[in-house]
Parts: C-alpha cells; sequence; structure tokens
C-alpha cells in the first residue's frame, strides 16, 4: 500500500527521548486533522508501546535504537515502531481486572489496555533478536466537504 | 532543559497536597513513587494528588497510584484526585480508575471528600 506521507524518527532507547517520540507524533496527528483528545491519545498510545521497547525489548540499553515511522493518508494513520530487542509475545500478556492487579501491587501491565484502547488496530511481528514491529492505525474521520 | 516534571508539597487541613506539573512518564514516574513512597513511610496517608498543571500522564504514572493505594488505604489513608484536563482525566477514566479513586475538582473539594469518606466506598 502506498501512503502519501511517510515520516521516521529514529531515537537512542532512553525513557529521556519518550518527550521527543509524543512531539513527533503529535505534530503529525494535528497535522492529519485529528482532534485534540484524539492526538492526546495517540501520543499515548506510542509512548506505551516505545517505552515497552526500551524498559523490556532493551532493558534500558541506551546504546540501542528505537525507530518510529508514521504513515498517513487521507483515511488513516499508521505508526510502526521497530526495534531488534528481546521482544515479548503479546499473548502472554496476563489480562487480569483492575481490582486484582491493585491487590497485586502491580505498577506495570496498563500499556497495552491504553493502546488498545486509544487505536483501532493494534498488531505485533516479533522476530526476537532480529526485529520486532509493532503496528498501530487510527482511522481519520475528518468532516464531509 | 527545564525539569520536564515537578512535584510541589504543602499541608491543607492536616492532608498531605502534592502538586503536579509537567509531565508523569517512564521517566519521571520514578521520581512521583519516591515521593508517595517517603509520605507513606512518614505517616503521611491521607493525600491530596492535585494535577492541574500535569500536562500528560502514561501507564507509568499511573502505575504508582495503583501500587500504594491498597497499602494506604489499609493504614487508614487515601489518595484523593483532583484538578484534571480532559484528556488525562481520559486516560484515567477509560482504565476504570475513576472507579477506584475519588477524583474531585480542586482543593477544596478534596477536602471536603475526606471529611464525608476518608476512604472511597467502593
Amino acid at each position: 500500500m502506498a501512503w502519501e506521507r511517510e515520516f521516521a524518527l529514529h531515537v537512542p532507547s532512553s525513557t529521556e527521548n519518550l518527550a521527543m517520540i509524543r512531539d513527533f507524533v503529535k505534530s503529525i496527528g494535528t497535522q492529519s486533522g485529528m482532534g485534540d483528545l484524539e492526538v492526546a491519545g495517540l501520543e499515548l498510545a506510542v509512548d506505551e508501546a516505545c517505552a515497552n521497547v526500551m524498559e523490556h525489548a532493551y532493558a534500558e540499553d541506551t546504546s540501542k535504537e528505537v525507530k518510529i515511522r508514521a504513515m498517513v493518508d487521507h483515511d488513516a494513520l499508521q505508526i510502526e515502531v521497530i526495534d531488534t530487542g528481546k521482544g515479548f509475545d503479546p499473548a502472554m500478556v496476563e489480562q487480569l481486572k483492575l481490582e486484582d492487579m491493585v491487590a497485586a501491587k502491580r505498577k506495570g501491565g496498563l500499556g497495552m489496555r491504553l493502546m488498545k484502547s486509544f487505536m483501532d488496530e493494534v498488531h505485533y511481528e516479533v522476530q526476537p533478536g532480529v526485529k520486532n514491529e509493532l503496528k498501530m492505525v487510527k482511522k481519520l474521520h475528518k468532516a464531509t466537504p | 532543559m527545564a525539569n520536564p516534571f515537578s512535584i510541589h508539597k504543602s499541608t491543607e487541613n492536616g492532608l498531605s497536597v502534592l502538586g503536579l506539573e509537567g509531565y508523569l512518564d517512564a521517566h519521571t514516574a520514578p521520581e512521583f513513587e519516591k515521593t508517595v513512597q517517603g509520605e507513606f513511610e512518614a505517616g503521611r496517608t491521607r493525600m491530596v494528588v492535585e494535577c492541574s498543571r500535569l500536562t500528560y500522564i502514561s501507564s507509568a504514572g499511573l502505575g504508582v497510584f495503583m501500587s500504594f493505594i491498597d497499602e494506604i488505604r489499609a493504614a487508614g489513608g487515601d489518595i484523593k484526585i483532583c484538578g484534571l484536563a480532559p484528556k488525562v482525566f481520559q486516560v484515567f477514566d477509560i482504565l476504570g480508575f475513576s472507579a477506584l479513586f475519588d477524583i474531585v475538582p480542586d482543593v477544596p473539594a478534596a477536602v471536603q471528600r475526606f471529611q464525608e469518606a476518608p476512604v472511597k466506598e467502593t
């Protein structure tokens, strides 16, 4: 599929770069005509994906690089987050109730819920140590002229 | 670069008020966690987290609320959250945190909520 516009950002794997990543996707979301709350959801979904890579796939190794690609056409925005770390199987993420997570004093486990809440599609292609790719799609609902 | 996140601590009617400013993400959440841990260990378990200057929160920030609330309530305290901007509130709400926490408009409302229900009734 050919996209009308493509953008890319490569950053060292450090959580201090999450703000830069959010600014990058915020600009693209705004330019694509998304509303403020939708843009906020997009920023959050991409932040969660990248934080997962930095903290888990790369285990906070700042010599590694996280790649973010954004592709836009008239009715959809697709984000790809790419790493070469150890990856994980999203099917293995426990789907606990919030109350159970509180009882277990869990700090993590909410990121995937947020990605799925704010994006229309979330897919993983995992080849640990080779290439892991998370694709997320947000449909654009532009006003009909 | 300016500090992207800061916490302003104060006291209001015997409650510990933590005013959050900036963004709360995986990079800055450890500072918030340390502060909540410090308040808890000092016995200040009645906390108001004031968020009117909080511009962003991710699951790392939400995880701090989630990981402490049981212990804080078991000690007779609570965390009341106030001043959430709409785009920050939508994150709390979508995960069901609005059922788990008292979320009120401002600090006076949080003070009143502590008087009415020291621990959230669920």
